[in-house]
């Protein structure tokens, strides 16, 4: 592509000189400087305009984007507490195989794990199934389709907030509900995969409506005279969701998998608001919900070790590049199959 | 949670903290305004801004009013954190960036010791401030380097008594008279989780626990001690010291024997179980009754009563320091020395609890003769005056003080919710504070 769009150009500009010597005496000698300064400056226009034009979002990056990045990780090669950061010693990637070794990683890459799974899973069905839903004719449907979103409008801060309350283990309007069917008060926090499940809630909640919006728009995009081949081949509703409109939808379902699994591996502000306090940071007391956000936040910001907490923000970066370029793989792999 | 006080008694303190840190990740590379805020205009007007957080009293009273109103040339301008534990990581990151620092900062106790350790030279000089030889003496050593600079003055300590809620003691058929009360463990903490036993025994109500936490109780027995988690060195002993070694034995004790309700001061379900009486008794420095009263509500007024507590010991306290960098220094340690001057003390004790650092405050009448109506009258002025008393001279405070008594509380939750031996929830105990402090 970019060879074949660069022939042309480069054509011109050596064709130029070779015209000029064909023809001589029609222009004579004193024009060539001055076409070749019009030459150059519409090398310019055409070459670097483009550049020009993406400057501003790459000058923004690399201030804003690529330089802590760099800074991170060099951080991450020292030791650097927060009330003197301009000690630094070097450590080298003696954090990294620290790291490596610290049960607390592995504890918050699995509970990252887990409630991703537990929250992102759930999350895209109901979503799916709700934009199904939504994409039928029905009355009033703007105020349902602004009803989903509204939870995603809520603050993750606010969010949280109600729900710690209701999951509140003496007082909470679930235990209290629960309590009603004759289940005995759930500590919610301190038994792990209670507090991993109240979390994952909080998370389902907040973007269930914001992926059923992206699947419904994908969905209208959906031709209708599939459906009505469908119909008429006798398919049922069911059949024509899973025959027409998953198949129909499925770049923009790969593209939500992509932004949950971000979202999921980030995940810091609901598990930190549901601890509260001092348990929040270090996900409960057992560390039975810590996330690697909330392992990054204990070190920086309980700890003030700097260079741990860098250390952590660039396993989480690889993490990500990892596990993007393992889906890249299974894409290949399956549109090569399929 | 770094330090010990009315911190993230808000519920949206969590939710702030998150907020600032993004707040600060997106403000270290960007630098800001230097100097402290404070300042002084041309008609000799002068600025003095105060970082505070929690409740220290002087924006929830009107003494900074009356100040402005004492002095019409001087306007004073106060921040105030909800939550400790952010207000010290902002503070942190204003001292490291040399910005955004205010003319008067407040220190709590847990963070006191880091701060004269390794941020001396950002804070005045306050020992030859006039007018301020009124202190108790171990408050002021507190905040004092070995070469004898002061950093700050004192507000507030936190002595400790009982609170107890009489009609729960009545129903377990143990006495409610705070006199007989506080005879029923004097002698050690140990008689106070006996008496709890007892109280378990006989209590007619199984949903009633004895006491709130296992971590009150470990942390007002390591608070009576001179020597805590560190040494005079700066070195780590707690592993060794038979002081946190017997707190740590007595509250797994009162975990493990289902004496407390698995709570955790000022988090959720604290102040629920304060209103309904899910708890008979905590562990109360004098700054916590303000809360008690808030949270328990109109409801159960003279419900509650102040008993003295088995041993004195002192649970928070915070200090005023004034910035090196801030341009109208004069003036803002003339306001933090009035601020903690003995009339001001003895009026926010009045006000909201806050039990005063000066000998002389506390021995003013208006001080040791007060009574709490709320907590049926109790003479709380003469309770916890005599448990001030009783505080060791000499507490040698340390760098990581906050932070390791928040994990010790984490320690104890262990074996109180999710029932680990009290050996193991140690070994994790001392893991954690390795990578804290290390």
């Amino acid at each position: 592509m970019a060879t074949s769009a660069s022939v042309p150009h480069a054509d011109d500009t050596r064709g130029i000189p070779g015209d000029a010597a064909q023809t001589p005496g029609t222009g004579g000698d004193a024009d060539r400087p001055r076409q070749g300064r019009r030459n150059l400056l519409h090398r310019l226009d055409i070459k670097g305009a483009p550049y020009a034009f993406i400057a501003p979002f790459f000058l923004v990056f690399a201030a804003f984007g690529f330089y802590p990045l760099l800074y991170t990780f060099w951080i991450s090669l020292h030791h650097v507490e927060l009330a003197s950061m301009n000690v630094m010693e070097w450590r080298g990637f003696g954090n990294y195989t620290e790291l490596w070794q610290d049960d607390r990683f592995w504890n918050g890459l699995s509970n990252t794990f887990t409630i991703g799974v537990l929250s992102t899973v759930p999350q895209l069905l109901m979503a799916l199934g709700l934009a199904h839903l939504l994409n039928y004719r029905l009355r009033g449907s703007t105020f349902f389709r602004v009803a989903a979103l509204t939870p995603y409008a809520t603050s993750v801060g606010a969010a949280a907030l109600v729900f710690t309350m209701l999951f509140e283990r003496d007082f909470g309007l679930i235990n209290w509900m629960l309590g009603l069917v004759g289940v005995d008060n759930i500590d919610w926090e301190n038994n792990k995969w209670a507090a991993q499940t109240a979390i994952s809630v909080i998370v389902v909640w907040r973007w269930t409506g914001y992926n059923a919006l992206l699947y419904l728009a994908a969905m209208q995009a959906v031709p209708r005279d599939r459906y009505e081949a469908a119909a008429l081949d006798g398919a049922s509703r069911w059949q024509q969701f899973t025959k027409v409109t998953i198949p129909g939808i499925r770049s923009t379902i790969l593209f939500t998998i992509v932004l949950s699994t971000i979202g999921a591996t980030q995940l810091f502000g609901e598990p930190l608001i549901f601890g509260q306090g001092p348990n929040g940071v270090t996900g409960g007391a057992d560390n039975q919900y810590q996330t690697l956000g909330l392992l990054l936040y204990e070190e920086g910001w309980k700890n003030y070790q700097m260079g741990r907490a860098a250390t952590v923000a660039w396993a989480m970066f690889l993490l990500l590049i990892l596990i993007f370029a393992a889906q890249r793989v299974l894409k290949r792999f399956t549109s090569r199959t399929s | 949670m770094g330090g010990s006080r009315k911190f993230l008694r808000t519920r949206s303190a969590a939710v702030v903290s998150a907020a600032l840190a993004l707040g600060l990740l997106a403000g270290c590379g960007g630098g800001g305004d230097s100097g402290t805020g404070g300042g002084r205009s041309k008609d000799g007007k002068v600025t003095i801004t105060m970082g505070l957080y929690g409740v220290m009293g002087f924006k929830e009273t009107d003494l900074l009013d009356r100040y402005m109103k004492e002095n019409p040339d001087v306007t004073v301008k106060a921040e105030v954190a909800g939550d400790e534990q952010t207000y010290y990581t902002a503070l942190q990151t204003h001292l490291a960036a040399g910005s955004g620092l205010k003319d008067i900062q407040g220190i709590e106790i847990g963070r006191a010791k880091e701060l004269v350790d390794t941020q001396a030279d950002q804070f005045v000089d306050m020992a030859d401030v006039p007018g301020t030889d009124h202190f108790l003496p171990w408050k002021l050593n507190q905040v004092t380097t070995p070469k004898g600079k002061v950093i700050g003055l004192g507000t507030d300590i936190g002595p400790m008594a009982v609170c107890y809620r009489k009609d729960l003691f009545e129903q377990a058929g143990l006495p409610t008279d705070r006199e007989e009360v506080g005879k029923l463990w004097e002698g050690g903490w140990s008689e106070f989780v006996d008496v709890g036993k007892e109280f378990a025994a006989h209590s007619k109500d199984d949903e009633v626990a004895y006491i709130d936490s296992a971590s009150g109780l470990f942390n007002a027995m390591v608070y009576g001690a001179s020597k805590q988690y560190y040494d005079e060195r700066g070195d780590l002993i707690y592993q060794d010291n038979p002081v946190v070694k017997e707190a740590w034995t007595t509250a797994s004790e009162a975990a493990t024997s289902g004496l407390t309700a698995k709570l955790r001061q000022f988090q959720p379900g604290w102040d629920p179980g304060l209103a309904n009486g899910t708890f008979a008794a905590t562990v109360c420095p004098a700054w916590m009754l303000a809360h008690i009263s808030e949270k328990s509500g109109a409801a159960n007024k003279g419900k509650w009563d102040v008993a003295k507590a088995p041993k004195g010991a002192n649970w928070g306290g915070s200090f005023l320091g004034v910035m090196e960098k801030s341009p109208v220094k004069e003036e803002a340690k003339k306001l933090v020395a009035w601020l903690t001057a003995p009339e001001q003390q003895a009026y926010l004790f009045k006000k909201l609890g806050n039990f005063p650092s000066s000998e002389k405050a506390l021995t003013s009448p208006a001080v040791a003769d007060a009574k709490s109506e709320y907590f049926s009258d109790a003479p709380i002025g003469k309770i916890f005056g005599t448990a001030a008393q009783e505080i060791p001279d000499k507490q040698v405070l340390g760098r990581k003080d906050g932070t390791i008594k928040d994990i010790f509380s984490q320690g104890l939750t262990l074996i109180e919710s999710q029932n680990q031996s009290p050996d193991k929830a140690w070994a994790t105990t001392v893991k954690r504070i390795e990578k804290a402090t290390g």
